[in-house]
């Protein structure tokens, strides 16, 4: 699966204000409602399930990562978009460090597969430590599309 | 002693496969021993301690994994993460 596959470009935050979990799933999901991709009325329901979902487990996964996801019946398909923090967001991660890249995810109940193939494909790019500076340091969301594309093209993956 | 290989072979039991809250668990787990832990997939052997590189492997539902430890703890290492994965990550 790329990064095309399921990414909204529209919906990228490269100056994500909030500094907390709850306050950067809200920006992001409100992201994803401006560009169109989920319906007002299930903004909170979609919120709620992602922070329950954290709920579990913390979804930083290291290296200044998180992957906060749900499934909610409102997509038809696999849903995303990257919220990008220079301060760091507090996020309980594994490995105690503050985020600095978000991958929000959010699929249909009845594809979890896709879910799957989205977390591999993410991890497997990141790995390269070149594609995970660059998202960091990216000033624009068209810095974070050009990235993803490349990533997309092979130009980063081992 | 110090440097006791062990390695399993587990198949993946819960519906949703390797995806984060299991990778999590696995690398959670992993990390509290001594030995150095592996995961291989087909031909892909990753660090079992780091949850991104778990991730790298997209494992479904009913794919083998074999788990591989080195160190002194490798033996209760292996049994105790092939445990984890056997019962389908409590899913």
């Amino acid at each position: 699966m790329k990064f095309a596959d399921f990414m909204c470009e529209s919906a990228i935050c490269v100056d994500v204000k909030a500094t907390d979990k709850i306050g950067v799933i809200q920006e992001l999901v409100g992201s994803l409602v401006l560009a169109g991709q989920f319906k007002e009325e299930d903004r909170d329901s979609i919120v709620e399930a992602i922070m329950k979902r954290e709920e579990l487990g913390s979804t930083g996964i290291g290296r200044g990562v998180a992957v906060p996801h749900t499934k909610h019946s409102s997509v038809e398909s696999l849903i995303g978009t990257v919220g990008v923090s220079a301060e760091g967001v507090e996020f309980d991660s594994l490995d105690g460090e503050k985020v600095q890249l978000l991958f929000l995810l959010v699929s249909h109940p009845d594809r979890p597969g896709d879910h799957l193939r989205a977390l591999e494909n993410i991890s497997r790019q990141l790995r390269d430590d070149t594609f995970c500076r660059f998202l960091k340091q990216s000033a624009t969301a068209d810095d974070v599309s050009q990235l993803l594309k490349e990533a997309d093209n092979n130009q980063f993956a081992s | 002693m110090s440097s006791e290989i062990q390695t399993k072979s587990v198949i993946i039991s819960n519906e949703e496969g390797l995806h984060a809250r299991p990778a999590s668990l696995f690398a959670q787990m992993a990390n509290q021993f001594n030995s150095r832990i592996s995961v291989v997939c087909g031909e892909e052997l990753v660090d079992g301690k780091s949850i991104l590189s778990i991730l790298t492997l997209g494992a479904t539902q009913g794919v083998r994994l074999t788990i591989r430890a080195e160190g002194a703890d490798a033996d209760l290492a292996v049994k105790q993460l092939s445990h984890l994965v056997e019962s389908g990550f409590d899913e």
